[in-house]
C-alpha cells in the first residue's frame, strides 16, 4: 500500500462530490483527504484525492472514477513532482509564561498566529503532512485544546497545466 | 424550431424526437403532469403496467429486442423505488434503458414530502448516470443526453428524475439541442497494437479458447465472430449473456461456461494457454475461485468498458474497444499475420471432453416430468427464430442449457443480478418490440409469483406470450443448495404450489389468458403445441415437474473450475486430453 495523491477534474454541477465519495466507499476505498474547490474555469472544479491503496486496485478506481460522466480528467501528482499543502489550524493553551515558547515555535515552523487570548494562540500553518505533524508534536506539550485541518491541495510542479485540455473538451460542447 | 409549452409536453415532444415509441409505466402524483401530453401523442404508446418493476423489466426486454433504448416511468417515492430492482437488473447487464421519474415540486425536495425519496440519490450506485431536473428548459437536453448516455458506449440505465413544478411551468422548446457532456467520450476503436499482438499470440497458441460474452451480441458482432473462429479455427463458449451469438449447433462451439456450464467449456478455459475473452467480464460465476481459474492461459481481453479490463483477471493484451470493430481488425490482422495455429490436439482432447460428458439428465421412474425434457421439447418444436425469456435459478439454467440457440439475442435473461420476477414482464417488453415473434417467458414457481400480475397487462394490451412455469414446487436453486451443502434440510424452500396454491391455470384464466398444465412427459408435446397454436391471447403452462430434478454440472460456489462436478459426486477424468 503506498499514498497516491490524485487531481480530479470535475463539471461544477450538484452531486458530484457525493458520486466521487460513493465511488471510493463502494469500491471498498478509504479516502485519507479530500479537498474540493473552484479552478480558473467557472465550469470546473478540482478534487484532489489522497488515497491509500496498491497500484491495481488504484488502477481500477481510476478507471471507474473516469466512467462518471461528470469527471473530465484524473492525473497522479508524484510527491516529487509536485507541490502538496495542507493547512492546519491549532489552539494551543499559552499564557503569559509560555507564550513566548509558543511563539518561537511559530517562528521556527513558519507558521503565524492568527488570534490571541489570554491563556490561549490560534496558529495557522501550512505545508506537508510530515511538516503539519511535526508541529503538532512540538506543540503538544503545551496543550492542544482543537485542531483543524484541511484535505490536501496539489499542484504539478512546471508550466504545464493539466485543465488547459480539459477546458478545450468543454469549450467544444458548451 | 422553437415553440412555447410546458415542462411535460417539452418532454413528451423530446421523448418523441429521439424515437420513442412505446413507454412503459405507472401515473402518480408527480408525474401526473406528464401524463396529460402523453394522453395526446400519436407517436409515443403508454402501456400502463401492474407494478412499476413490471415496467423497468418490460423496458428491458424491449430494449434487449430491439438493439434501442427502453423506456420506463414512474411517479416519486414508491413508484421510482419500485423501479431499483430493474435498473439494478439494467445496470448489471448493460441494458439500455431510460427511466423517467417524477419528483415532488423543487421547494419541497429535501423536506420528507409526501412520496418524496432521493431517487438520484438510490440510484446513483445502479446507474450509468442520473439526472435531477428542476428547471423545465433543461427537459429536451437532459432527454437527448440520457439517451445517448444509455445506448453508446456499455450500455446502460440512466434515471432523469424531474421535479412537478419543472414539468408544470412554461417553457420554450427548442429543437435540435446541444449535448453536454464533456466528460463523457467512450472508445470504440481498438489499438492497432494490441491488436496485431493479439493475433500473434493466437498463431502461436496451441490450446487458445473464445470466450464470448455478452458485449458481442450488444455490438452487433456475432457474424464477425463467426468468421474469425472459422478462419482460425478456434472453440468457441458462449457465456449466460452470450447464448445464440455462436450458433449452438457450430462444430466449433462447446457450450456455456460457468457453474452450470458444460465440461468441455469450463475444461477449456482451465486448460487454454490463450483465452481470447470478447465483451466477457470475467464474472465469478464463470471463473470459480479466481486464482485457480485457467492458471497456464495469456489473457486477450477486449471490451468496450476499460474498467473491466484486468478488474479480476491481469490481461495481457488489454483491447478497448467495440466488439465489432475489435473482430473486424483482429480478422485483418490474423489474416495479415498469416500464419495458422496447430490446435489438432487440442480439439482431440476437447472432442473427447464433450461426447465423454455431454449434457444430460435424470427420467423420474414414477412417471412424473423432467423439466429438462420441457426444454429440448419447446428446443425442438418451437425452434431458434423464437426469444426465450427466463428469470433466475434452475429453470433459467436448464433454459440456458437445453435449449438450442442459434440466433444472437434469442435468450433474454436476469444474468448479473439474478432477479426473480424477470421473465413475464421482460418478455411481454420482447413481444412488444418483436411482435412478429414468438415468444416463450420460461419461469419457476417462485419466480413466476413475484411479477405474474403483469399477465393482465398483456392480455388488456394484447400481447400474447407464451409462458412455461416449471413448477416444482419450490425455491428450486436454493433447494439444490440445501441439498447439497445443508444436509437436506429444506428450510422455507417449499412453496407448497404442487398444492395448487395458487392454481396457475385457474390464475391464468383470472387474469383474461389460457391456462394449460402438463404433468406427465407424453403429454408435453401436445400441450406445447396446443400453446403455439393460440395467438390471440397470452397463454401460461403449468409444467409441474419432479422437485428432485437438479442442475448439472456445477462448481459449487467459491471452489475451483477444476472442481466441477458432471452429476452429483461424479467428477470428470481430465486424463481423456492427454
Amino acid at each position: 500500500m503506498t499514498r497516491h495523491t490524485l487531481s480530479v477534474l470535475v463539471e461544477n454541477k450538484p452531486g458530484v462530490l457525493a458520486r466521487v465519495a460513493a465511488l471510493f466507499s463502494r469500491r471498498g476505498f478509504n479516502i485519507d483527504s479530500l479537498a474540493v474547490g473552484p479552478t480558473e474555469h467557472a465550469d470546473i472544479s478540482r478534487m484532489t484525492i489522497v488515497v491509500n491503496v496498491a497500484e491495481l486496485p488504484l488502477e481500477q478506481v481510476t478507471k471507474q472514477l473516469n466512467k462518471l460522466v461528470n469527471v473530465l480528467k484524473i492525473v497522479e501528482l508524484d510527491s516529487t513532482q509536485s507541490v502538496q499543502r495542507e493547512l492546519m489550524l491549532i489552539k494551543v493553551r499559552a499564557d503569559a509564561d509560555s507564550r513566548s515558547h509558543v511563539l518561537e515555535l511559530v517562528n521556527l515552523f513558519r507558521a503565524r498566529c492568527v488570534d490571541v487570548a489570554p491563556d490561549a494562540v490560534t496558529i495557522e500553518v501550512t505545508g506537508t503532512t510530515d511538516k503539519l505533524e511535526a508541529f503538532v508534536r512540538v506543540l503538544e506539550p503545551f496543550g492542544i485544546k482543537e485542531l483543524v485541518q484541511s484535505g490536501m491541495v496539489a499542484i504539478g510542479r512546471g508550466a504545464r497545466s493539466i485543465t488547459d485540455r480539459s477546458l478545450r473538451a468543454l469549450d467544444r460542447t458548451a | 424550431m422553437t415553440e412555447q409549452m410546458t415542462g411535460a409536453q417539452a418532454l413528451v415532444r423530446a421523448l418523441e424526437h429521439v424515437g420513442v415509441d412505446t413507454v412503459f409505466g405507472i401515473p402518480g402524483g408527480a408525474i401526473l403532469p406528464a401524463y396529460d401530453p402523453l394522453y395526446d401523442s400519436t407517436k409515443v404508446r403508454h402501456v400502463l403496467v401492474r407494478h412499476e418493476q413490471g415496467a423497468g423489466h418490460a423496458a428491458e426486454g424491449y430494449a434487449q429486442a430491439t438493439g434501442r433504448v427502453g423506456v420506463c416511468m414512474a411517479t416519486s417515492g414508491p413508484g421510482a423505488t419500485n423501479l431499483v430492482t430493474p435498473i439494478a437488473d439494467a445496470h448489471m447487464d448493460s441494458v439500455p434503458i431510460v427511466a423517467i421519474t417524477g419528483q415532488v415540486a423543487s421547494a419541497a425536495i429535501g423536506t420528507d414530502a409526501f412520496q418524496e425519496a432521493d431517487i438520484s440519490g438510490i440510484t446513483m450506485p445502479i446507474t450509468k448516470h442520473n439526472f435531477l431536473v428542476t428547471d423545465p428548459a433543461d427537459i429536451p437536453r437532459t432527454i437527448v443526453e440520457a439517451f445517448h448516455i444509455a445506448s453508446t458506449g456499455r450500455p446502460g440505465p440512466v434515471l432523469v428524475d424531474i421535479s412537478k413544478d419543472a414539468l408544470q411551468a412554461k417553457t420554450t422548446f427548442t429543437w435540435p439541442v446541444t449535448m453536454q457532456l464533456p466528460g463523457y467520450r467512450p472508445v470504440t476503436r481498438p489499438h492497432s497494437k494490441q491488436i496485431r499482438e493479439a493475433a500473434r499470440l493466437i498463431a502461436e497458441s496451441r490450446r487458445p479458447v473464445l470466450y464470448v460474452g455478452g458485449g458481442v451480441h450488444k455490438a452487433g458482432a456475432s457474424a464477425e465472430l463467426r468468421e474469425l473462429a472459422e478462419l482460425t479455427g478456434i472453440p468457441v463458449i458462449t457465456t449466460l449473456m452470450a447464448r445464440g451469438s455462436f450458433p449452438d449447433s457450430h462444430p466449433q462451439h462447446l457450450g456455456m461456461p460457468g457453474m452450470h456450464g458444460t465440461v468441455a467449456a469450463v475444461g477449456s478455459l482451465q486448460r487454454s494457454d490463450l483465452i481470447i475473452a470478447l465483451g466477457a467480464r470475467f464474472d465469478d460465476r464463470v471463473t470459480g475461485r479466481l486464482d485457480t481459474f485457467a492458471p497456464n492461459a495469456k489473457i486477450v481481453h477486449a471490451d468496450i468498458d476499460p474498467a473491466e479490463i484486468s478488474k479480476n483477471r491481469h490481461a495481457d493484451v488489454p483491447i478497448v474497444g467495440d466488439c465489432r470493430e475489435v473482430l473486424t481488425d483482429l480478422i485483418a490482422a490474423v489474416k495479415a499475420d498469416g500464419r495458422k495455429g496447430d490446435y489438432s490436439d487440442w480439439w482431440k482432447a476437447l472432442n473427447a471432453l464433450r461426447t465423454t460428458y455431454a449434457l444430460g439428465y435424470d427420467t423420474f421412474d414414477d412417471g412424473t416430468l423432467a423439466p429438462q425434457y420441457v426444454m429440448e421439447r419447446l428446443s425442438s418444436i418451437v425452434g431458434p427464430e423464437a426469444y426465450y425469456v427466463a428469470g433466475v435459478g434452475q429453470h433459467q439454467m436448464w433454459a440456458a442449457q437445453f435449449i438450442g440457440y442459434e440466433r444472437p439475442g434469442t435468450f433474454i435473461n436476469s444474468g448479473g443480478l439474478g432477479t426473480m420476477g424477470f421473465a413475464v414482464p421482460a418478455a411481454m417488453g420482447v413481444k412488444m418490440g418483436r411482435p412478429e415473434s414468438v415468444v416463450w417467458a420460461i419461469d419457476g414457481d417462485g419466480c413466476f409469483q413475484m411479477t405474474n400480475q403483469e399477465l393482465a397487462t398483456c392480455a388488456l394490451e394484447g400481447v400474447p406470450i407464451k409462458v412455461a412455469v416449471i413448477n416444482n414446487g419450490n425455491l428450486g436453486m436454493v433447494r439444490q443448495w440445501q441439498t447439497l451443502f445443508y444436509d437436506e434440510r429444506y428450510s422455507n424452500t417449499n412453496l407448497q404450489t404442487a398444492r395448487r396454491i395458487p392454481d396457475f391455470v385457474k390464475l391464468a384464466e383470472a387474469y383474461g389468458c389460457v391456462g394449460l398444465r402438463c404433468e406427465r412427459p407424453e403429454d408435453v408435446d401436445a400441450t406445447i403445441q396446443k400453446a403455439m397454436e393460440i395467438n390471440d391471447a397470452p397463454v401460461v403452462v403449468d409444467f409441474v415437474v419432479h422437485e428432485d430434478a437438479m442442475v448439472w454440472p456445477m462448481v459449487a460456489a467459491g471452489t475451483s473450475n477444476d472442481e466441477i462436478k458432471y452429476a452429483r459426486d461424479m467428477a470428470p477424468k481430465w486424463e481423456h486430453e492427454d
